[in-house]
């Protein structure tokens, strides 16, 4: 009987341990997110430093919100001549026991058309969808136009 | 042990000549910029916009003024308002003098850019900054003046798009001379140095 509800507890146990192991999302953190506000509806940017915890690499492949039509990860690349440009981030891999920071002129999520009205101090749910299917959910902060960068 | 009296002189004369000369080389030297100088490189500040206010703007409204003149377009989310938010900490570093100064944002995609666009756009910025818009034909020839690129990137399947431009910020004095270049990369503290040089010094040249 005893050691039936001990079996029992260790099957419970165990359980989210393997799940854990599967998932990248489960090694990510997110930190300093947030979301450049511009006027209008003109498309904006998010920011996020993400650290993998993990022994392996998570790869980031697309993120996707309520608040926006689109969102897009995008990369800003300086040209020798000086030029600037954006380019489409197919896959984003964060290493084992590394960080990549989604921040000002370099990665970034790429934010059209806002379903509702935003203020700057509000705040914007994205999640963050990994190669293996599983998701990061994570709150951003809409700060005004000309704020500095905390990436 | 005493030096003999001329060899004594000859030290003196040698540490004389050397003030003199270190002194004359101050004089002559030209301000320690810290950004690229372009001073006699550049066209003159010239130009015949539309301002955000939809009023016809040209380079002489901005005599007096120390410019910084930069190339973007409202639909550009990550470096064109990067560059802005860091020129406007660097008009609160500059305090009382950025009242001396004035920030252009051309656009180099005028087709979206409208000067009521360009306004709430600015003006989240920072109050000294100018947008300004005009006929594509007007936006080319400026951005070649300064020979600043800009591409139009092929339309996407929602028919939006991205333009390609040059990220350097051209620095012109009161009396409308191109002086320096900067670029986004380049350290507040450069910037600052420069612009309070420019301030002190540019408009009496």
């Amino acid at each position: 009987m005893k050691s039936r509800f001990l079996l029992l507890l260790l099957i419970a146990g165990l359980l989210p341990i393997t799940s854990l192991q599967a998932a990248q999302a489960d090694h990510v953190t997110a930190s300093h997110a947030w979301i450049r506000l511009l006027p209008g509806n003109l498309p904006a940017s998010g920011y996020v430093t993400l650290r993998n915890g993990g022994a392996t690499a998570a790869t980031l492949v697309a993120a996707h919100t309520d608040t926006y039509a689109s969102a897009m990860i995008h990369q800003s690349v300086q040209e020798v001549d000086g030029t600037s440009r954006m380019t489409m981030v197919e896959h984003l891999t964060i290493p084992a026991h590394g960080e990549v920071s989604l921040a000002p002129a370099s990665y970034h999520l790429m934010l059209q058309q806002a379903a509702r009205a935003l203020k700057a101090g509000d705040n914007v749910d994205i999640t963050l969808d990994f190669s293996d299917g599983s998701q990061l959910h994570t709150r951003f902060l809409l700060r005004p136009a000309n704020a500095v960068d905390i990436n | 042990m005493k030096l003999p009296r001329v060899a004594r002189l000859v030290c003196l004369s040698v540490v004389l000549a050397a003030n003199l000369l270190l002194a004359a080389c101050h004089q002559d030297e030209p301000p320690p910029w810290q950004l690229t100088n372009i001073s006699g490189h550049m066209p003159d500040l010239s130009f015949k916009l539309t301002d955000d206010q939809g009023k016809t703007a040209t380079a002489a409204d901005y005599r007096g003024k120390v410019v910084l003149l930069y190339f973007g377009y409202t639909h550009c989310p990550d470096v064109c308002p990067l560059t802005l938010a860091h020129l406007h900490v660097l008009m609160q570093r500059l305090g009382k003098l950025s009242d001396g100064v004035r920030i252009l944002f051309i656009s180099v995609d005028p087709t979206r850019d409208t000067p009521a666009v360009l306004h709430d756009y600015v003006t989240a910025f920072d109050p000294h900054t100018v947008g300004l818009t005009g006929s594509p034909s007007d936006i080319e020839a400026l951005s070649k003046r300064y020979r600043a690129a800009f591409t139009r990137e092929p339309g996407k399947s929602d028919g939006s798009y991205d333009v390609s431009h040059s990220s350097g910020i051209y620095i012109f004095d009161g009396n409308g001379k191109a002086r320096l270049l900067a670029t986004p990369a380049d350290p507040q503290d450069k910037m600052e140095h420069d612009l309070h040089l420019l301030l002190s010094t540019g408009e009496r040249t």
